[in-house]
């Protein structure tokens, strides 16, 4: 199997600009909001591109939300863009009732989450969006791992019909996925194959996977890495059989602990086939300021972290 | 010109069912629903122009979303009457399986219906995205809301009112319900209003008053407010209604807003009400 190296590092909300450009000019019911972060969203070519199928909303992330499951009423298909936090829990009665309930097909885009925002601290990291979006019945959760997937991620949502959550970031991340990979809604993706262990991870973690890997490679230590990159619908039958090969489990997220992918993960297992878990996620707690890898460190999502996560899962099977 | 005297038959029919469904079940809104009567037997019975069966984009039709949802009796009934489903359909109001849920929803597709409502302050935006959706498909139709007075007091009313007025969105009609009275008493009491016409007219707004239960005042408002479309504003009309109109012991006060009449009301309130086009 491919191991996996970057040349290129971009940030994914660049991957959902371009993604969402592609996707407007394929489809001309494809429609973008956003509220006041243009810039940030990477929003910017499709608006001067598409001036009549943009709205800007100003600073209020709940009329946003409304007026885009007012927009899908008609057919159109409209993709909102804020920071992650203003997009799940600033609005989540409105997620609810007018886009979940309702079954409208709207698509929340979500930048800036997780710790690796960085410097701004804790107010914008959020780190609790999955968990409140998957929780949300008729929902389609993504978490893209780079800048390829997140275009493709958001290309592949102006087709699928129905509300959907994309989650992606802020900073420079390594792009180790091909731009021309099929990209599969509820499919999980096999980076690499092993037999001790396996490792699911989500989002920017999936890079920090594959660098633990091959760390414990060197240890001697066989390593399957599955980017999970929807959390929901979960491609359960992929975590089965490859913990059911491995016969054990790390899940990594940046992300809670509680209500996240790994509770995701452990519920498969628990019900079908259960295994040693280990959670590399924030445990309980809010972030703050600092730089990303530093954060990353301080609040155990290290490459590090990983490492010694696996080595004790690994142990735990005997 | 408007039929008056059959709007006004309609408007008794759809009060018995209202008190007949909220009776059924124990449970409902029977006070706003009884004072909003007259707005949709005028909305679907005259003003409104729109095609059944029901299609959910309803491009090239007018479109009615309900904010306020709780009072869903009277927008179930006036649906029924309208030949959107079978009229027989309102006594599963609010029970196991009905697609008449509690508050609005899209779940169960009941035709006529859009977007789920009850949590309030949400339907103004969703009329505005309906609306903006409207000019892009060079639909030259309308979009109407109607909301609850204490309903303006959710600080997402006043983002869409912005939003609206910003973006011209003059194809959409607002519609308060303002009957002064919410669950735990008066507005005023409650949480003051202030001045509603003021705020939105400072807005941006094109704002119209008028006594909602007087069906000819009412409809020839709606004409007038469907007239001002197409300036360039979107267009208020703030209606003044008394809650629990029609039956005299629910009448201008918050006391009917959420709880049944029993037996006896039910007949009290039934004899004050005409059936001019068959119970269900």
């Amino acid at each position: 199997m491919t191991k996996f190296t970057f040349t290129e590092k971009k940030d994914t909300r660049s991957g959902f600009g371009d993604g969402l450009l592609e996707a407007g000019r394929k489809n001309n019911a494809v429609v973008g909001l956003c509220a006041d972060l243009i810039g940030s969203l990477k929003m910017g070519a499709f608006q001067k591109e598409f001036p009549e199928r943009f709205f800007q909303t100003g600073i209020a992330e709940a009329n946003m939300m409304g007026v885009a499951a007012g927009l899908a009423v008609a057919g159109k298909i409209p993709f909102t863009g804020t920071f992650a936090n203003f997009s799940t829990g600033r609005v989540y009665d409105q997620l609810r009732q007018s886009i979940a309930y309702s079954e409208k097909n709207v698509k929340v885009c979500a930048s800036h989450a997780g710790l690796t925002l960085g410097e701004d601290g804790a107010t914008h990291q959020i780190l609790e969006d999955i968990g409140m979006t998957k929780m949300l019945p008729n929902f389609t959760v993504i978490v893209p791992c780079d800048y390829n997937q997140t275009k493709l991620a958001t290309m592949a949502l102006a087709e699928h019909h129905g509300p959907a959550y994309l989650r992606f970031g802020r900073p420079k991340w390594p792009i180790f996925t091909k731009p021309d990979e099929p990209f599969v809604i509820g499919k999980a993706q096999h980076l690499i194959e092993g037999t001790d262990v396996t490792i699911i991870a989500t989002g920017h973690m999936v890079w920090k996977a594959i660098e633990a890997e091959a760390v414990l490679t060197e240890k001697g230590i066989s390593v399957e890495v599955i980017n999970l990159h929807t959390i929901k619908p979960l491609d359960e039958e992929a975590i089965i059989k490859s913990v059911g090969k491995t016969g054990c489990v790390v899940t990594c997220e940046e992300h809670q602990i509680n209500g996240g992918l790994g509770e995701s993960v452990a519920r498969v297992l628990s019900t079908n086939q259960p295994a040693p878990q280990e959670f590399v996620a924030v445990n309980d707690e809010f972030g703050e300021s600092g730089k990303p890898e530093e954060l990353l460190d301080k609040y155990g999502l290290s490459t590090e972290h990983i490492v010694t996560a696996a080595e004790k899962v690994i142990h735990r099977k005997n | 010109m408007a039929d008056i005297s059959k709007l006004k038959q309609i408007a008794s029919q759809i009060r018995r069912d209202i008190v007949r469904m909220v009776h059924g079940v124990q449970s409902g809104h029977p006070g706003g629903s009884l004072g909003c009567t007259e707005l949709f037997a005028a909305l679907y019975f005259e003003v409104m122009d729109y095609t059944i069966p029901f299609s959910m984009e309803g491009v090239y039709e007018d479109q009615f979303f309900l904010s306020n949802g709780h009072i869903s009796p009277v927008w179930y009934s006036t649906l029924a009457r309208a030949g959107f489903f079978e009229v027989s359909e309102l006594d599963t109001f609010r029970k196991l399986d009905t697609r008449l849920q509690g508050h609005p929803a899209t779940e169960e597709g009941l035709p006529g219906i859009r977007i789920a409502s009850g949590s309030l302050g949400q339907g103004l935006s969703v009329a505005c995205g309906a609306a903006l959706a409207k000019k892009m498909n060079h639909d030259h139709h309308h979009v109407f809301c109607l909301m609850g007075d204490g309903e303006q007091q959710e600080g997402q009313v006043w983002e869409a009112a912005m939003f609206a007025a910003h973006h011209k969105a003059d194809n959409l009609i607002a519609i308060i319900d303002y009957n002064g009275q919410q669950i735990d008493g008066p507005t005023e009491d409650v949480m003051s209003l202030g001045n509603l016409v003021a705020k939105y007219e400072s807005f941006g707004w094109h704002v119209m008053t008028c006594n909602g239960n007087n069906l000819e005042e009412l409809i020839d408002k709606l004409y007038v407010a469907k007239s001002q479309t197409g300036s360039g504003k979107p267009v208020l009309l703030c209606m003044k209604t008394e809650m629990g109109y029609g039956v005299d012991f629910m009448q201008g006060t918050h006391k009917w807003h959420g709880i049944a009449p029993n037996d006896e009301q039910l007949a009290d309130a039934l004899n004050q009400l005409e059936e001019t086009l068959g119970d269900y």
